[in-house]
């Protein structure tokens, strides 16, 4: 079938429009890149000489070195909690039905909708009130209460496509419910349980605004650190962080689609 | 036989394996948000005592003081960026996700989900400082526009709401194409295909077909996107410097600069009730839209 002119220009229109978007996406790390490899210490564009300096200044800067560490700790930690506390919780709450079942979901989803920084200055407040200092252990809380939304939701999705036919059919061959968790159920939710990790570990990773208020300067992650940095000086050291951010991230979401199939994981198939 | 299957299934299901055991760390994280949030609530009634730490008694005093023009003024601000970002993110968002979702290409889809995920992966801070970039005297957009000779003095757009619309815009983008594109990808396609068959021009399909089908969609993609834009903090802090107040930054600013905790307390809680009566009243209104439409 012949297209008729109008429905080129819509097409090619269409194109333009979600190339500049894209193009809008982009740019801030498009300059971000040119003025990390910039020389002067101050930010400029476009760069008069090039050089790495400011890589190597991001390596050796100590708040950098000693947040990264704190920030991978408390990922690791506050994602493996929120993982295996979301995952059971997603269970039970699909599979049935309790008393506090819609209570507890409501409360548990709803830093989806309470701000960040209104979680943060809570806990500050609660662990102040009940003489709790501001330690590992209450930002790691923290990063639970607010990665566990998406834990939980991830999880669903995979329980609401799972076929419980093979759970009745190894019971019904003397399976103990144990066995049938760990043989069956669990490796059949892997890839929910994957993503609902990741998502968890990654926004736990990046979590700023929570953190600011429950951190203190001897456990301030990488996000804190920045900050602080970005207050201090003006060079570009920040900027080349950022590239070696962007360039990691996607090139762990291009290796993720190519294995897992992102468009499957998000459910936009 | 079939029947005493069922029966068996019916049984076991009435068992309800791991349901203590796993509903309880769940109940454990449910109760700290609890109690969290009943601590802002009780420290919001509590009077601030100048150059302590503890709260004093009883008071509703901090409410009062949330009337004063600066307070006011930033839920005003607050909620202009929250609605101007959500307009913007959702006209960006939609032409995005569509070509995502409807790209016959893999290529093509692939580019575009990494393009658009990557931002979500770099977290507040890094995204903002890179709008500062963008956005400052030095910065692509100036220097562009005193090359081409459009102006002849640098325009800044830090410490500016228009500077901090577009890096939140940015911020909220992703969450934004995703959801869009979760409704967009369940709607059945041969609605479309049938209305074209019976003659339906293509705009025509896209207004009166796809367009509806999407609406709860996009509702719930706007209301996320609003959501979002409320609890953003470091975007208006790093690029409002001060002078685009909004909620979470004013209540940083109450809490750790002056130290007064009761009144940052008080304005997250009118800020989180701001929230809830904002997201319901578009919700409610929304949803009679829809129903008007069935008429």
């Amino acid at each position: 079938m012949k297209k008729a002119f109008s429905d080129h220009l819509l097409d090619w229109s269409g194109r333009l429009l979600v190339l500049l978007i894209l193009i809008f996406i982009a740019l801030p790390f498009i300059v971000v890149f040119i003025v990390s490899f910039n020389d002067s210490s101050v930010v400029e564009f476009p760069p008069k000489h090039w050089s790495l300096r400011w890589y190597f200044n991001a390596f050796s800067y100590e708040d950098f070195v000693k947040g990264l560490r704190n920030s991978l700790m408390v990922a690791a930690v506050g994602s493996a909690i929120s993982l295996i506390v979301g995952a059971m919780f997603a269970f039970v709450f699909n599979r049935y039905e309790f008393s506090i079942r819609r209570p507890l979901h409501a409360i548990l989803m709803s830093p989806l909708i309470v701000p960040n920084f209104t979680i943060g200055l809570g806990a500050l407040l609660l662990a102040k009130g009940i003489f709790v200092p501001r330690s590992f252990g209450l930002l790691v809380l923290v990063h639970v209460m607010v990665t566990l939304p998406f834990v939980v939701r991830g999880v669903s999705v995979s329980l609401q496509n799972f076929n419980q036919a093979y759970e009745r059919a190894a019971e019904s061959l003397g399976a103990s419910p144990w066995y049938i968790l760990i043989t069956l159920t669990m490796p059949l939710l892997l890839p929910g349980l994957i993503s609902g990790w990741l998502f968890a570990a990654v926004l736990s990773f990046n979590e700023f605004s929570a953190s600011l208020f429950v951190a203190n300067l001897r456990n301030q992650t990488l996000p804190i650190a920045m900050y602080n940095y970005v207050r201090e000086y003006a060079d570009p050291t920040l900027a080349a962080l950022a590239v070696l951010y962007v360039v990691t991230s996607a090139a762990v979401l291009t290796v993720l689609h190519v294995f897992f199939r992102l468009e499957k994981v998000l459910n936009v198939e | 036989m079939w029947w005493s299957v069922d029966l068996f299934v019916v049984k076991t299901m009435s068992k309800r394996p791991f349901l203590g055991l796993f509903a309880s760390p769940a109940t454990l994280v449910a109760i700290s948000i609890v109690a969290a949030l009943l601590a802002i609530f009780q420290y919001s009634l509590r009077a601030y005592v100048p150059g302590s730490l503890r709260p004093g008694g009883f008071t509703i005093e901090n409410f009062a003081v949330l009337w004063k023009p600066m307070f006011r003024k930033a839920f005003l601000t607050t909620f202009l960026l929250c609605f101007w970002t959500a307009l913007l993110t959702l006209l960006a968002g939609f032409p995005l996700a569509y070509a995502m979702v409807r790209s016959k290409s893999s290529l093509v889809r692939g580019g575009i989900l990494i393009t658009s995920l990557t931002p979500m992966f770099l977290g507040e801070v890094i995204r903002t400082y890179s709008w500062m970039i963008v956005l400052g005297k030095q910065g692509i957009i100036n220097v562009c526009l005193l090359r081409l000779g459009v102006i002849s003095e640098p325009i800044s757009l830090m410490f500016t709401t228009t500077g901090v619309v577009i890096a939140l815009v940015h911020f909220t983008l992703p969450i934004v194409i995703i959801m869009i594109a979760a409704a967009l990808s369940h709607i059945d396609w041969n609605l479309e295909k049938a209305a074209a068959s019976l003659g339906a021009g293509r705009v025509r399909i896209f207004f009166t077909v796809t367009l509806p089908l999407a609406t709860p969609g996009l509702v719930a993609a706007t209301s996320t996107a609003f959501s979002w834009t409320f609890s953003a903090f470091a975007t208006p802090q790093m690029i409002g410097g001060g002078k685009v107040q909004t909620i979470s930054t004013l209540v940083y600013q109450v809490g750790f600069s002056s130290f007064n905790m009761p009144l940052a307390a008080s304005l997250s809680l009118a800020g989180l009730l701001f929230t809830i009566a904002v997201l319901t009243l578009f919700n409610v209104g929304m949803r009679k839209i829809e129903k008007l439409g069935d008429c």
